[in-house]
């Protein structure tokens, strides 16, 4: 990552499929991978339910998209932060979540979980860092 | 740091969910649907009271006028700003998050 690369901050608000935005802000973040910036990705409220393990949408003629979350690891895309609070008021844990993973190529390429939970105090925080927030 | 929120807080949870993930000392600006939140005597009065001793709110007066709500129908401490003001808002924060 160049010097001049700055910090991007995805903010997911919303569930998939009721709306075109969880789609079209995953587009989005693939996209932007190929700039070469410090990206990351926030998941708040409705969001959460993006990273939902055993999406199926076979019945429904729709397209499945939580699979491309998983190439998210290879576009360096490996900060997906996922706010407890929003969880837990969905009645959902860690346990729920897809297991995204990326190799850290500064350790070997060991393999490294994506997701981290964090509360609202870390994602506050960690808003405050970032040079740019996107919102979908 | 700047927030903005443009839904109505009886209808979207952005006010709910910037009041959780915004900083102690942050603005915060209310705009198009997002003014309803300043008005006086509403559901979420109490919510904005607490909001106040945390930020400094403004909300947008051409949106406020737009939908017909007075100066004197804020929640006290309530500042009123025009689109120059919210230039000069997003011009001197770092950076600024929209609630959508």
């Amino acid at each position: 990552m160049g010097n001049g690369a700055k910090k991007f901050m995805y903010v997911n608000r919303r569930a998939p499929y009721g709306t075109i935005y969880a789609l079209e802000g995953l587009e989005v973040v693939l996209i932007g991978a190929a700039f070469d910036q410090d990206v990351c990705m926030a998941f708040v409220d409705d969001g959460v339910f993006q990273l939902k393990k055993g999406q199926d949408t076979n019945e429904s003629n729709m397209k499945n998209f939580s699979p491309t979350y998983r190439a998210l690891g290879d576009y360096d895309v490996n900060k997906l932060y996922v706010e407890k609070e929003s969880l837990e008021q969905r009645g959902m844990s860690e346990d729920d979540l897809l297991e995204l993973t990326y190799e850290d190529e500064e350790d070997d390429y060991k393999e490294k979980p994506s997701i981290r939970i964090v509360n609202k105090e870390e994602l506050a925080d960690l808003m405050e860092q970032q040079d740019v927030i996107l919102n979908y | 740091m700047l927030h903005t929120i443009n839904k109505s807080p009886f209808e979207k949870n952005s006010l709910d969910t910037c009041l959780r993930l915004a900083k102690s000392g942050s603005e915060i600006l209310l705009l198009e649907d997002g003014v309803y939140a300043a008005i006086k005597g509403t559901a979420v009065e109490p919510k904005m009271r607490q909001a106040l001793s945390d930020y400094t709110v403004y909300a947008l007066g051409p949106d406020l006028k737009a939908r017909g709500i007075e100066e004197d129908r804020l929640i006290d401490g309530i500042e009123v700003v025009g689109y120059d003001g919210f230039v000069d808002l997003a011009a001197n924060s770092d950076r600024v998050q929209s609630w959508l």
